[in-house]
Order: structure tokens, then C-alpha cells, then sequence
């Protein structure tokens, strides 16, 4: 029996669980390939005109593993924690392909409502074992190797290294500290993103993302709005920027978000404000389809540039 | 004394100004929302906000200009991001310099004890329990007079024998209940209204009938969707929306806080489709496009806004939906750049290939044939 995993959304936040779990369960896993022109052509067109990238994305992975995989895994991930939930494409995610790619009939539709609760994320777990009539052991086994492989993962980050992208470690006597904020499944595709994170390593700074920030971090700013977020990638981008703006951690924030974004016009404009407000560099890069990486290059060289101008004339000044 | 101020909402406007005044508030009434109000908000917004945000930012903008210090509005709880439009355009008016007060009327369901906060900020008057019960007959009458002489409307353009009568009509109907002082006045309105209508000189056709879906502002306002309703009638078409808002606010108001599910047939049809609440309309579009179709609609449009999630969920079903029940589908996004004409040439086509397929579908019928085929509208 073999699985298809679709290489972004859930993918980039949740794989080594997806992954491990699969495959303890004792089922091949086939990983859709790493984004292409071909894939992102496909998505397009079959995915309805005015979704974002990620969601045509998502169509254009699935087509690439519809005919070499038994199942193809489609999450309907609806909340992992009690305050929120996904957005809502996200929710509507296996309702939107089964009316738009034609003759997928091989979908596994997971709803992922465990609101973060362990017990509910192991039923879960069973009911998901159960369609391929693995036994509760077995299942139990998969879901705490599962876990370890993910608790690894998130550490892995906690120590600055960034594995979808695979690296490591990042060089700590980088002049200038990025603060890159926006959703896994954006930050972590080399393709869509134009492999902008290697770049900016390249260019000497050091790349500091939400997932590298630790939730307690994060936890501390929750009640910074009035309203909390109705959506928990938002909700963890748009404490991390706050996390960055009140302790001055990092010499500027670049925020990457997809065109026409749903959720990110609002977390965008509160990032924008509240760094106006606190004096901090803000680079908002809205990323689709088309976008060329000499343009983006051009903007993110201009962009470290000014921040190091802006160091150095800060250092002269305390000289 | 307050100076409220809220958003502008069809013929609701002045029902709310009546509201507010009772309750003891000066109003500055916004005024319906035109090109400088969009490009005022337009000029603010984020640019990936939907048109609602764009058009309701420019409505703030103008009512501050003209002195008032309290924006009401309503609040939501998600995944649909207007419950959060509040917060956001607070943030956004206050980095422009505006001095003011934002009370968020938040749905009582969840929320209980801050609807009862914020509604207490806005009673600046002593009132009895009869006053409020006296005020809330009022209001609530009013709103679904308000309804009532719009349906009426829709339903009688498209036989209407001297094209403009029945929007006359109908803007004398708004204009009598706007008027009205008390429960009283409204119960007599309610009778001309009905005389008013059957005046109209009436052809006797079966017109094209479409069903209109969508996202709830643009449904309802019509300086968001180009008056698309008047425009469908007099093209002959009988237009009818899913969505009204006296329903709809009993729907998730009042239902939601006896924790009842509201408009359960609706998601129920919907949920062979859409097996997820989404936020928005999403859901209610499919439900609502398939409750036409069972109807004897020829065909649904469907309003969303540019970048609107819930909708453009719905969007990715629908023609899937409208095919298997054979009628037509017309999805129509609007944005800023939306323009009246280009809209109009695409939905007179639309209107002609519906009543090219009834013609075939009576012909066909004629042979003895088997109805074949179905139209989307793209």
C-alpha cells in the first residue's frame, strides 16, 4: 500500500509526524516532488483563478501523485490548539479538489480537530490506522514514534537550524539578524519562496523564522490584540514579530506572504503599523506564481544594504 | 452627548439611525457609499482587503470627517476574517490621526457579556423595559418591512409594462417607511406598500428566474455589486438573493445564542459538497445554489468580493454543483476596479444563454426528447 504525501501546506509544518507515522504504520510513503514549473502549472490549471499560490500548489501536487500512489493524503486541518482555527481554505481544502481535479478518486480525507489535546490527536491516529487495518498497537507505536520524530524537528529549529531547507547551523557572527516571518509552507518551498532564505544567508545576516522562536516566546504575546487571531499560523507569525519588535532582537523584519493572502492583509498591516510605531525596518515580499527572482533579489539586497548603512551610522554614533 | 456613526448597509441605514437615536445618541449618518468613498478607502486599506473592508474604511473616514466620535459595528468569530475588520480598521484610523471610540457589536453566543458592555456604552438615555421592548417591536418591524417591499420589488421589475415603474415605486416605499414614527405607522406602510405594488401595470410571462449567492455585503448593499438586482430586472430577469437581513441577523443572532444551528436546511443540501463550516457564506452559496435549483431556478449568480476565502472555497464547488442540478452559474468578483458596464455585457450574456437553454430544454420536450447538457456560466 502506498501513500501520497503532497509536498506543502501541512506538509512543511507537520512532515516528520506525517511522514514517521506512515511509515511506522507500516505503509510506503511516496513524497509528491519538490516543487517544479510543471507542478505549479498543473495546480493552475485545475485550481480556481483567484486562490493563492499555495492552495493552486496543493491541486498541482496532488495531480503529480494521483496515478503512481494508492491514497493521496489530503488533511482537513480544522485546529490543533483551543484558540484557533486554520484558514478557511485550509478547511474547505478536500471539498475544493474533489470538484475540481477530475477523477480523483483515490483521496484520503484526514479531519484533523484535535484542539490541542494528545487524546484526540491519537484517535486520530487510530482511525487512521484502522482504514488500512493496522491494530491498536501497532497504531500506538507509529503515533509516539511519530511524536519524537516531530519533537526532534522543532528542536532542530529551537538550536537555529532550519532542516526543510537543510540546514544546520548558521554562521552566530552574522552582522546583521533577519527576523523572516510568514506560513512554513511559504518560508520552506525553495521554489516558491525563490529560495529566498539562502539567500539572505547568503548575503551574510542570519535568518531568524517563527518556528525557530520557542512557543512559551511566543505564548507571552498572545494577548497583544484585542482580538486574538482567528487562525494559528497568523496567530504564531504575528507574535513573533511582536516578540522581535518589543525586545529588539533582530535589525528588521521581512514579512513573505502569498498574493491575495486571505488572513495576511490584516496580519501584514498590524506588522506594518506597529513597526512604524517602534522605528524597525519592515519588508513585506508578496510572492505568486510569476514572481522573478531578479526583482526579488534586487529588493532584498537593497533591503540589507540599508541595514547595515543603518548600523554603521548607529555604531559611529556611540563612538 | 455620543456622535455614532456605523457602516452603511442598504436601506438598514436609516433603521439604525432610528435605533440610535432612541437609545439617546446623536447620529451622523453615513451616506451611501460612492467612488470617493472607495477610493478614500482604497487609499488606506491594505491592498489585498476585500472590497467590504475598502468600502467601509472610506464610510469611517467620512463620518469622522463629519464629527462623529463613536464607529459602531459588528463584530464575528471566525474563520472568516471580518470578525476582525474592527480591530483592523480601529489600528489603521487611529495611525491617520482620528480621535474616536469603536464599539464591536460581537454575536451574543459567544461573546454575551461584552455585546452587553458595548450596548451599554451606547444607551445614553434612562429607558423602562417597555421602552426597550417598544423600541425593538419598531425596529424589528421596520427591517422586515424594509425586506418585504425589496422582494416585492424584485419580483414585479421584470413584468413591470412601463420600464422604472416599480423602482419608482420602490423608492417610495423606503421613503414612507423611513418616515414612520412608530409601531402604529409601520403596520399601516405595511398595507400601502402591498397596494402601491399591485398598481403596476403587469405583463403575464414566466420571466428567467436566477438565484443570487454570495458573500453578505455585497449581497446586500447595492453601491457594492453595481445594483446588479435592478439591472437583472430590467433585463426581464426575476432576481431573488439568498440573503436579507432581518433573517439574517434573527439567523445568527438570536439563533446562535440558544445555541441553535441557523438556516440547517441550507447546510444540510450544502453538505455532500462542503462537509465544513468555513467562515463567511461559503457553505450558505452552495446551499443556497442547489435550494434554487430544486426551485426551478435557471441559473445562480454568485457575488464575492476579490480575495474573499470563504467564497472563493465555494466557487471551487459550485460549477460542480450547478452542472449536476443542469443550471447555470455566473460567478462575478468584485473589486474596486469592478466596472458597471463590463459587468453588464457579461451578465445580459449569461441571461441569454439561460433563455436559450429553456428554449431548447421546451423544444426538446416537445420531441419527446430527454433534457441533455448543462451551462456554466464562465
Amino acid at each position: 500500500m502506498k501513500i501520497g504525501i503532497p509536498r506543502t501546506l501541512a506538509y512543511y509544518a507537520y512532515y516528520p509526524f506525517i511522514n514517521t507515522f506512515f511509515e511506522k504504520l507500516g505503509l510506503e510513503v511516496a513524497v509528491s516532488d519538490p516543487t517544479s514549473k510543471e507542478i505549479v502549472d498543473a495546480g493552475v490549471e485545475d485550481a480556481v483563478a483567484d486562490a493563492c499560490v499555495p492552495i493552486k500548489l496543493f491541486h498541482g501536487h496532488v495531480k503529480n501523485l494521483i496515478n503512481r500512489v494508492d491514497y493521496v493524503f489530503v488533511p482537513r486541518l480544522v485546529s490543533v490548539n483551543r484558540e484557533a482555527t486554520f484558514c478557511p481554505k485550509f478547511l474547505g481544502l478536500p471539498d475544493m479538489l474533489a470538484c475540481s481535479i477530475p477523477n480523483l478518486n483515490n483521496m484520503l480525507e484526514v479531519r484533523i480537530d484535535i484542539r490541542g489535546k494528545k487524546r484526540e490527536l491519537f484517535l486520530t491516529c487510530l482511525r487512521v490506522a484502522g482504514k488500512f487495518k493496522k491494530g491498536f498497537f501497532t497504531a500506538y507505536n507509529a503515533y509516539r514514534k511519530a511524536l519524537i520524530s516531530f519533537k526532534d524537528y522543532t528542536n532542530q529549529f529551537l538550536q537555529g537550524g532550519i532542516p526543510p531547507l537543510g540546514i544546520m547551523a548558521q554562521k552566530k557572527s552574522a552582522d546583521i539578524k533577519l527576523g523572516v516571518v510568514g506560513y512554513p509552507y511559504m518560508l520552506y518551498d525553495p521554489y516558491v519562496s525563490l529560495d529566498l532564505i539562502k539567500k539572505l544567508i547568503g548575503m551574510g545576516t542570519y535568518v531568524v523564522t517563527p518556528e525557530m522562536v520557542p512557543e512559551e516566546v511566543k505564548q507571552k504575546y498572545a494577548g497583544k490584540l484585542r482580538k486574538t487571531l482567528f487562525w494559528t499560523f497568523s496567530n504564531s507569525v504575528l507574535r513573533t514579530a511582536f516578540h522581535f519588535l518589543e525586545t529588539g532582537c533582530v535589525d528588521g523584519i521581512i514579512h513573505v506572504t502569498a498574493f491575495g493572502c486571505g488572513p495576511d492583509f490584516i496580519v501584514d498591516k498590524i506588522m506594518e503599523l506597529e513597526a512604524r510605531e517602534r522605528n524597525m525596518a519592515y519588508l513585506t515580499i508578496a510572492l505568486d506564481e510569476h514572481t522573478g527572482q531578479e526583482g526579488l533579489n534586487t529588493r532584498l539586497e537593497a533591503f540589507v544594504d540599508m541595514l547595515r548603512r543603518k548600523r554603521k551610522v548607529k555604531e559611529a554614533a556611540m563612538l | 452627548m455620543r456622535k455614532v456613526s456605523y457602516p452603511y448597509l442598504g436601506n438598514a441605514t436609516i433603521t439604525f439611525q432610528k435605533l440610535m437615536k432612541a437609545l439617546g445618541n446623536d447620529v451622523v449618518l453615513p451616506k451611501r457609499p460612492t467612488e470617493e468613498t472607495l477610493s478614500l478607502g482604497t487609499k488606506y486599506a491594505p491592498e489585498f482587503a476585500c472590497l467590504p473592508f475598502k468600502i467601509v474604511l472610506g464610510t469611517y473616514i467620512e463620518a469622522l470627517e463629519a464629527g462623529a466620535d463613536t464607529l459602531v459595528s459588528t463584530g464575528g468569530v471566525g474563520p472568516c476574517r471580518a470578525g476582525l475588520y474592527t480591530t483592523l480598521h480601529e489600528k489603521i484610523l487611529k495611525s491617520l490621526g482620528y480621535d474616536f471610540e469603536m464599539i464591536t457589536l460581537e454575536p451574543p453566543g459567544r461573546h454575551l457579556r461584552d455585546l452587553i458592555a458595548s450596548i451599554k456604552k451606547l444607551v445614553s438615555k434612562k429607558l423602562s423595559i417597555a421602552d426597550y421592548f417598544r423600541i425593538g417591536r419598531f425596529v424589528w418591524k421596520e427591517l422586515q418591512l424594509l425586506d418585504k417591499a425589496e422582494k416585492l420589488s424584485h419580483k414585479i421589475r421584470p413584468l413591470e409594462v412601463k420600464k422604472g415603474e416599480t423602482t419608482r415605486t420602490y423608492k417610495k416605499c423606503a421613503e414612507l417607511i423611513a418616515q414612520a414614527q412608530s409601531y402604529r405607522d409601520l403596520v399601516e406602510i405595511e398595507r400601502e406598500i402591498e397596494l402601491l405594488y399591485e398598481k403596476i401595470e403587469k405583463k403575464d410571462i414566466d420571466p428567467i428566474k436566477i438565484g443570487i449567492v454570495g458573500e453578505i455585503y455585497v449581497v446586500i448593499e447595492p453601491a457594492a455589486n453595481l445594483e446588479i438586482e435592478e439591472m437583472l430586472g430590467d433585463l426581464g430577469v426575476y432576481a431573488e438573493r439568498s440573503m436579507f437581513l432581518a433573517s439574517y441577523t434573527f439567523y445568527n443572532a438570536v439563533m446562535d445564542l440558544f445555541r441553535m444551528p441557523g438556516e440547517r436546511d441550507v447546510k444540510k443540501l450544502a453538505s455532500p459538497y462542503f462537509k465544513e463550516m468555513c467562515g463567511g457564506h461559503g457553505r450558505e452559496s452552495v446551499g443556497n445554489a442547489i435550494l434554487f435549483a430544486k426551485r426551478g431556478f435557471d441559473g445562480v449568480i454568485q457575488l464575492s468580493p476579490f480575495t474573499c476565502i470563504p467564497e472563493i472555497v465555494a466557487k471551487s464547488i459550485l460549477p460542480k454543483v450547478c452542472a449536476e442540478y443542469g443550471i447555470g452559474f455566473l460567478p462575478v468578483t468584485l473589486d474596486e476596479q469592478t466596472g458597471k458596464e463590463g459587468l453588464r455585457t457579461r451578465v445580459e450574456a449569461f441571461v441569454d444563454l439561460l433563455a436559450a437553454k429553456r428554449k431548447k430544454k421546451k423544444m426538446n420536450l416537445g420531441k419527446g426528447d430527454v433534457v441533455y447538457g448543462t451551462l456554466s456560466g464562465y
